[in-house]
């Protein structure tokens, strides 16, 4: 019903968690939750690239997951072109898989090695009731799409390098004609030669085939080069949304600034010159968060209201969202004008929101 | 002038299988003298990992076949025996591995590890050991030391587990710390940290370190002399700068150019290198980068040899182009402009 109009996202998520329960003793008793995905709002419009980066057990492949339906949301919604899936049972999300599909990162591990490469891209289309002989000539169809040459049908995967399998979970994920590919982490495990083909080949698929992308990354060039727009995740939550060239020369929450600057740059020099932000010790437990900011511990920015008080996520301007007490690079005008987004509505992320009205509040709430 | 520590000459490193002869390793020589950082750079199938196990002898099998000389402080580590390897591996020399969690054992707690590594090489008793992997854990930056010790390999999270390696790497302080792609399974954030840790750890130890990796990034701020290699060849060898900012060999471009930067405009096509790595059972004949070249003629069906083409003394590449044609050549490429 909204396909075709840039004005609806094709995804919104709000309000979204994911808690996994930690058992134990004889009984399995709940013992506590890791806090995976906890509150999280955004949405992405048909066509973009949405980038989602973090460290590791950050939640954002777990997000990811959630979003196409391979987890359960815990609370929250997801709703794909205006409907909610998120609670959606087995049989009614069947039809929907068409449209969602998914890339994974490790190309040895995601395709079945026993199977023919004819019969992996075809499976998709098996179960979704697409006749035998016109099978065979689809497959063959997405191998040329993908780079690949027809005559690949009969192989297996352990016949093609890395590079070429990652190109046959693309075939697989394009089978079905999707609007809304999810990609976690799909040119990680490749070579810096190889990885560009690939990022070549999805910006061309996406082109093509229009597709709407979920980027998820930890490299920050990868996901600056693929994406429209880019999430932060930090510990389960949101914690920076801006358009990608925007989050790259203004970073507002020091968490991104310390992720960009510890991405290394091939080129003596610069690298020496610049200044690089070493974040001190691990991401904290997801188990047990920390309290207020959940960035605070590791901030070099941190003060008292940062241990008390979790930060709400707020709009900059430009559809630049970010959650901090102390953001970074804002000046005194915009600081004094910006308001607390609306958390609960997807189309408080979305770009080119109007500054909202409600809910006006400081960008530095004082704690009682 | 630093003392020359590891001397590697025309090794060849050739592995018999089912399908043939694989010659992972075809013809590289470098040096490492007493504190020097060398990045040894390539993708997968170049070659970087088998030179580096075959420092420490860790290649040896009944289907290996060696030439040319591997020598440690002038003695070749392809004659020695499995005894006096024994004396060099972890001792004299040591090595951090890509995947710290399948190279450390589950079933045995951190300490107890380091303190292997301690009271094999070295007349300690229990206690001594303990207090030297407490030590040493502290030096790579692991807090609580004291009760961390104790803990397996599963309690500590990926950077950790990596300090832990580095810890048991450095335990009987070697001259050389081979690190073979030390930071690959780990977060930007923790990369950082852990480059900057074996960089102050090689002057704290007064070691040698030969960094592997395939990110040009990551050996940027390090290294002093960078080996570029490319189906078991060096492809060109350089002073860090110099193969930052005259590299040589089209591939050496290829790699500097397909990087998405941040240090730049954002593009909108990367560079590619087209095709895939050859097979090395039947490698290309002549310049083996020659099938993905786009710079190829007539000539490079003959394979040039590894020397010093330009002003600087001990740049050395393997490219038939003159000089000037690749200072040409190589500007789009490096700019990360999509190849023609």
């Amino acid at each position: 019903m909204s396909s075709g109009n840039g004005d609806t996202p094709l995804v919104e998520v709000s309000s979204l968690k994911k808690y996994f329960p930690i058992r134990q003793g004889l009984l399995q008793r709940e013992t506590g939750r890791v806090h995976a995905v906890d509150d999280v709002t955004f949405a992405v419009r048909e066509g973009e690239t949405l980038g989602l980066v973090g460290e590791s057990g950050c939640g954002k492949s777990t997000l990811g997951r959630t979003i196409v339906r391979l987890l359960e949301p815990t609370e929250g919604s997801v709703r794909f072109q205006g409907r909610d899936i998120s609670k959606l049972g087995t049989r009614s999300l069947r039809p929907l898989r068409r449209e969602m599909q998914m890339v994974f990162q490790d190309p040895y591990a995601s395709l079945n090695p026993r199977k023919r490469v004819g019969s992996i891209i075809g499976t998709p289309l098996k179960i979704h009731g697409v006749a035998k002989s016109e099978r065979r000539q689809r497959v063959q169809e997405l191998l040329e799409t993908v780079g690949l040459s027809p005559e690949h049908y009969n192989r297996f995967p352990h016949e093609f390098s890395g590079g070429q399998r990652q190109r046959i979970g693309v075939a697989r994920a394009l089978a079905l004609s999707p609007k809304l590919i999810v990609a976690d982490e799909p040119v990680s495990a490749l070579d810096v030669s190889i990885q560009s083909q690939m990022l070549n080949l999805l910006d061309d698929l996406q082109k093509e085939l229009h597709l709407t992308y979920i980027f998820i990354a930890h490299d920050l060039g990868v996901v600056r080069h693929v994406s429209n727009r880019i999430a932060v995740m930090y510990l389960g939550k949101l914690v920076e949304l801006a358009a990608g060239e925007e989050l790259y020369q203004r970073p507002i929450m020091p968490y991104t600034e310390a992720l960009l600057s510890a991405v290394p740059i091939p080129d003596p020099d610069l690298s020496h010159q610049r200044e690089r932000i070493v974040l001190v010790g691990d991401v904290p437990s997801p188990i047990n968060p920390p309290s207020g900011c959940r960035f605070h511990p590791r901030c070099r920015y941190m003060t008292d209201i940062c241990r008390e008080v979790e930060p709400p996520l707020t709009n900059y301007g430009n559809g630049h969202l970010a959650a901090c007490h102390h953001p970074l690079n804002v000046d005194k005008e915009t600081l004094a004008q910006v308001t607390v987004s609306k958390r609960h509505t997807p189309a408080a992320a979305d770009e080119g929101a109007k500054p909202e009205t409600p809910g006006k509040q400081e960008a530095h709430p004082i704690p009682e | 002038m630093a003392e020359r520590l590891v001397e590697v000459n025309d090794l060849k490193v050739q592995f018999a299988t089912e399908d043939g002869i694989v010659k992972a390793v075809d013809g590289v020589s470098f040096e490492l003298s007493r504190g020097q950082v060398l990045g040894i750079v390539g993708e997968s199938g170049s070659g970087k990992s088998v030179t580096a196990m075959t420092l420490l002898g860790l290649t040896k099998d009944k289907n290996t076949r060696f030439e040319g000389e591997v020598l440690y402080k002038g003695r070749d580590v392809l004659q020695m025996g499995e005894g006096e390897l024994e004396e060099v591996r972890g001792n004299e020399m040591s090595m951090i591995f890509q995947d710290p969690m399948s190279s450390l054992n589950p079933v045995y707690t951190v300490g107890a590890q380091i303190r292997e590594a301690i009271q094999i090489h070295e007349r300690a008793d229990k206690q001594q050991a303990g207090r030297r992997a407490i030590d040493l854990l502290k030096q790579v930056g692991i807090p609580n030391a004291d009760s961390r010790v104790d803990n397996y390999p599963h309690e500590f999270s990926g950077g950790m587990r990596q300090r832990a390696m580095i810890a048991m790497a450095l335990a009987c302080n070697p001259d050389v710390l081979i690190a073979d792609e030390p930071t690959t399974a780990l977060d930007v954030t923790i990369q950082a940290q852990i480059i900057e840790l074996i960089d102050r750890l090689k002057d704290e130890f007064n070691s040698a370190v030969i960094l592997i990796t395939h990110d040009l990034g990551v050996v940027a701020d390090v290294a002093d002399e960078i080996v570029v290699m490319y189906a078991g060849r060096v492809v060109e060898r350089a002073q860090t700068r110099a193969l930052f900012y005259d590299p040589q060999h089209p591939y050496t471009w290829g790699l500097l150019g397909s990087i998405p930067r941040l240090d730049r405009p954002r593009q909108e096509r990367l560079h590619t290198i087209k095709g895939t790595p050859p097979s090395l059972i039947r490698a290309p004949a002549g310049c083996k980068f020659r099938p993905r070249c786009p710079h190829a003629f007539d000539k490079c069906m003959e394979e040039p040899g590894l020397e010093n083409r330009v002003e600087e003394p001990g740049h050395l590449d393997r490219c038939w182009l003159t000089v000037a044609e690749k200072r040409g050549l190589r500007v789009r490429t490096l700019a990360g402009e999509e190849a023609a």
